[in-house]
């Protein structure tokens, strides 16, 4: 039984970005796992044990730097990992695309975990579209996973902490959110174990895929100003908090 | 003429006050406003949404009335379908996140989602990327085009019509593979913060979960949701569901006031783009004060009570 698992390659959420040519940025900076993707990676380890023979493959759509990613994702606990090697960005659409073609030359997948979103682009769709190329039910924000016989039951959160109790059929893909589990970092030998795991290679030329349903393609990427003044409000705790009533009432029109 | 659908959101069975922004953003010469209402009072919302530049409501019946993420989804492709709708738009809500990448994947449609902005002739949006360190504009290409917008990125403005409310009932779809056993309502009475129009965080400085009765006091005072930093979150003292940051929720409101909370790069991920910002910190060399519209340094046990207190007096 197969598990694959879905994982990003974005740049560190505390780096300092530089954009070029006004439409991508530069990728000299430290490059991690995307977090939503730490959970996913957990929570198939986690699956492992429960499932007769499975195994936990991660799949990655990036240029060659991801191995890093891929070793990362190994580390936490996949037994080995694809990377399908782009050489340049491509939207969710071709993503998704391109990680149906690689999981379905590999093997029959029991389950597919993605995290929900990713911190870089942000696009909280890849996963919903690769189940859909698939004919796999999905749910996304998963906070609890338990697998059954013949299907998985998802708690999905939603607004305000509500939950949607799902059954969903197997196979399937899931998206985790944050509160599905603490992630499980790696240890030493845990890092030096997956070194010796395979990281097998694909180009993303080779596996042939298109996106007739159309794309998106960034036109302009700028740096986004901060551009506040901070003033600060004096006096003492009582007298500030008067102040900051009058700001709230005068200035934001808020009360 | 361009149709544009915008699915409308409701809580409560009330219509969310959010949508008013979102048609707003849809208005144009030339744009005729299609209001999606799946399972829900249409009627009842006409005249709200007649008074933004709505001139059909398309009262959706799906799946005997029950939610049901896959369910909703292919009813509101078939009502785009039977209408000639090609664009869409929604919230960028925990029900938008759902049901909007469905809806793209059914229709294999490019989807935008938390636009701040969006040139429905050219088929363009505007969203932050790299938590929110950069604007990108986005071009979509082919038929369809569906766009999430984030709540409050655009301020409600009237535009009168007159709205007919036309009835479609959706065929059954065929099984999704997904059962819906049951929904467990959230906490009572919680505004979600992506919504709230006045956010009052704590972090790491509230040092306990039971010090955020001190932010809910103030909160309830002025009329504002109660959100938090990851610490806070980490370490127990509120749901996650309360974290503000890029692993929590990207708000927007017109006033966030941060209580005890350093600023980071992170939490600034998902605040950034609120109108004003307000820090209480002891510290005056914390990030946030240099990335504020307004501080005040000091203790915030001692100035939140003030504040709960001068909110009182004054109303
Ligand atoms: C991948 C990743 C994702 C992350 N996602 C998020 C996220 O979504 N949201 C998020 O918030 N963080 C996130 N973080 C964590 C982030 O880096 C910071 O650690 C966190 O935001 C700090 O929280 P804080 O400001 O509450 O705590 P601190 O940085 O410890 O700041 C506490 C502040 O409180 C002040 N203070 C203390 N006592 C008082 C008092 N009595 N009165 C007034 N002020 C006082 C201090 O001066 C200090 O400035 C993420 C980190 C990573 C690596």
């Amino acid at each position: 039984m197969k598990i694959y698992v879905c994982v990003k390659h974005v740049p560190d959420s505390a780096a300092t970005i530089t954009i070029r040519d006004g439409s991508r940025i530069e990728e000299n900076i430290t490059f991690l796992m995307n977090p939503y993707d730490e959970h996913a990676i957990t929570e198939a380890a986690g699956l492992r044990s429960q499932l007769p023979d499975a195994e936990v493959v991660a799949v990655c759509v990036a240029g060659p730097a991801a191995e890093n990613t891929l070793r990362s994702a190994m580390a936490m606990g996949a037994d080995r990992s694809i990377l399908v090697v782009a050489d340049r960005q491509i939207d969710s659409m071709l993503t998704a695309r391109a990680l149906q073609a690689a999981i379905e030359a590999d093997g029959t997948p029991h389950l597919i975990l993605a995290g929900k979103e990713s911190i870089d682009a942000e696009g909280m769709q890849t996963m919903f579209r690769l189940a859909r190329y698939f004919g796999m039910p999905a749910a996304t924000n998963a906070v609890k996973i338990s697998l059954e016989a013949d299907g998985a039951v998802v708690e999905s959160e939603k607004e305000a902490g509500s939950r949607d109790i799902l059954r969903l059929t197997l196979p399937c893909v899931i998206g985790a959110g944050r509160g599905l589990n603490t992630p499980r970092y790696p240890t030493l030998p845990d890092i030096i174990k997956a070194r010796k795991r395979e990281v097998k290679k694909i180009d993303l030329a080779d596996l042939d895929v298109s996106s007739p349903g159309g794309k998106t393609e960034i036109l302009s990427l700028a740096p986004v100003a901060e551009n506040r003044e901070p003033r600060e409000i004096a006096g003492d705790a009582a007298a500030a908090a008067r102040e900051l009533v009058r700001i709230l009432k005068e200035e934001a029109k808020v009360l | 003429m361009k149709k544009i659908g915008l699915f409308i959101e409701f809580k409560d069975d009330e219509i969310k006050p959010a949508n008013d922004g979102m048609v707003t953003m849809a208005q144009g010469d030339g744009h005729e406003l299609f209001a999606l209402v799946v399972n829900a009072d249409a009627a009842a919302c006409r005249e709200r949404l007649s008074a933004y530049g709505v001139s059909a409501v398309v009262d959706i019946t799906a799946g005997g009335g029950a939610w049901h993420p896959d369910g909703w989804a292919d009813a509101v492709v078939q009502a785009m379908n039977a209408c000639g709708i090609e664009t869409l738009m929604g919230l960028t809500s925990p029900q938008g996140r759902d049901l909007l990448p469905r809806i793209a994947a059914v229709l294999d449609a490019p989807l935008v989602m938390d636009c701040v902005g969006v040139d429905l002739d050219r088929n363009v949006a505007r969203t932050t990327q790299y938590s929110g360190k950069a604007m990108a504009e986005i071009q979509l290409t082919g038929r369809h085009h569906i766009y999430g917008i984030r709540a409050g990125a655009v301020s409600p403005a009237p535009r009168a019509a007159a709205a007919e409310v036309h009835a479609f009932s959706a065929v059954e779809p065929t099984a999704s593979g997904i059962e819906v056993l049951s929904t467990r309502p959230g906490e009572a009475g919680t505004v979600d913060l992506a919504e709230a129009d006045i956010i009052i965080a704590g972090g790491r400085g509230m040092k306990s979960g039971e010090n955020f009765k001190l932010l809910q006091d103030c909160a309830r005072a002025m009329g504002a949701a109660v959100g938090a930093s990851r610490v806070a979150v980490d370490e127990g003292w509120v749901p996650y569901t309360f974290q503000v940051g890029q692993t929590g929720s990207k708000v927007n409101p017109k006033v966030y006031i941060a209580c005890g909370i350093s600023g980071s790069v992170q939490h600034f991920a998902g605040m950034k783009s609120s109108e004003m910002i307000i820090a209480v910190n002891k510290d005056p060399g914390a990030a946030i004060i240099g990335k504020c519209d307004y501080y005040i340094v000091g203790d915030l046990f001692e100035i939140i009570p003030e504040v709960t207190r001068a909110l009182g007096a004054a109303g």
